[in-house]
């Protein structure tokens, strides 16, 4: 406290605030609390990947919020629609920072075979995407692997609670 | 199969239909777009085709006049279909509506209407039902861009 308090040498606010990015990183790496939105037959597979076999809970991403307030991993599994696509944006919008989006399946991540007049070709092209998941549908060993990518990069990202400094 | 059921059909309706014939199964009517309504009430009174499962159109870019408006119907005590055809213009592509006769031809006919610009005369609720408000033409006809897409949100700007 006392440290923070006066004006420190660069070299050890600096040091500080590695510490506490890695150590907020880690606890925001293990208690991701995932929003389904789930449209489409990847359903199928996210269900797998969440059931008893493959299980992410042990990448504390078990509990399913189902109001994207209280989440901060929006899942879009399968195909979105133009006429869907405003509830996508407000579903993302309501989600409260830090927030992390991934495209799970090959529609959400570009349309994948629908190219016609009632896809999306990806959620991006509306939404920030942090992580694709390609695949029709992914294996939950690749959505596994995607998970703990997203995880790696929380752990080294900066976690700016204060202000953008700190 | 369903012979004793469609003779009697073809015996009372064949000399008003242009077609009558059975493919796969199924008596194919192909008659007049005035007759329409008249005809599937004769059928659903009097031939116990209770059930209404579906109804569509076929685009033919090519032909004059250029739709099919398809009817299918079921009957519950016979286990056996139907089908209805007919054919109307581009410049003026109205039917008569079911809805009297089945209600669940509400929905149908919003479908048809959504997706080739059938109007359906008689039913007066046919706003979107798979499209959405602001959706210009009909996608499904042949004359619609493939890949021509009509965004409800603005796409975002892509990274440099």
């Amino acid at each position: 406290m006392t440290e923070a308090a006066r004006p420190a040498p660069s070299g050890a606010f600096e040091y500080l605030t590695t510490k506490k990015d890695e150590f907020v990183g880690w606890a925001r790496k293990f208690s991701l609390f995932p929003y389904p939105f789930v449209t489409a037959c990847c359903a199928m597979e996210f269900m797998s990947v969440s059931a008893t076999l493959y299980d992410t809970d042990r990448f504390g991403a078990a509990l399913p919020r189902f109001t994207p307030r209280q989440s901060d991993l929006l899942m879009v599994v399968g195909t979105v629609t133009h006429k869907q696509a405003p509830v996508l944006r407000k579903v993302y919008e309501q989600m409260c920072e830090p927030k992390w989006v991934i495209a799970f399946g090959v529609c959400a991540t570009s349309g994948g075979f629908y190219q016609n007049y009632a896809a999306l070709p990806g959620i991006d092209k509306i939404i920030p995407v942090d992580l694709y998941i390609p695949g029709c549908p992914p294996r939950p060993e690749m959505v596994i692997d995607g998970i703990m990518q997203l995880q790696d990069r929380i752990a080294r990202d900066r976690h700016p609670i204060v202000n953008d400094r700190f | 199969m369903g012979a004793e059921v469609f003779d009697p059909i073809r015996e009372q309706l064949g000399g008003d239909a242009l077609e009558a014939a059975v493919a796969h199964g199924i008596l194919v009517l192909r008659i007049d777009r005035d007759r329409v309504l008249e005809t599937v009430r004769t059928l659903k009174e009097g031939y116990g085709f209770d059930l209404f499962l579906d109804v569509t159109a076929v685009d033919w870019p090519e032909r004059e006049p250029r739709f099919d408006v398809v009817w299918h119907f079921y009957s519950t005590r016979d286990f056996v279909r139907l089908c209805v055809k007919t054919r109307v213009p581009l410049a003026d592509p109205v039917v008569d509506t079911l809805t009297g006769l089945y209600g669940s031809a509400h929905y149908m006919e919003r479908e048809c209407h959504d997706m080739y610009g059938i109007v359906f005369r008689g039913n007066d609720d046919l706003r979107p039902i798979l499209l959405y408000e602001g959706f210009e033409g009909h996608p499904l006809r042949k004359d619609y861009p493939k890949q021509l897409e009509q965004p409800l949100v603005p796409y975002r700007e892509p990274k440099p």
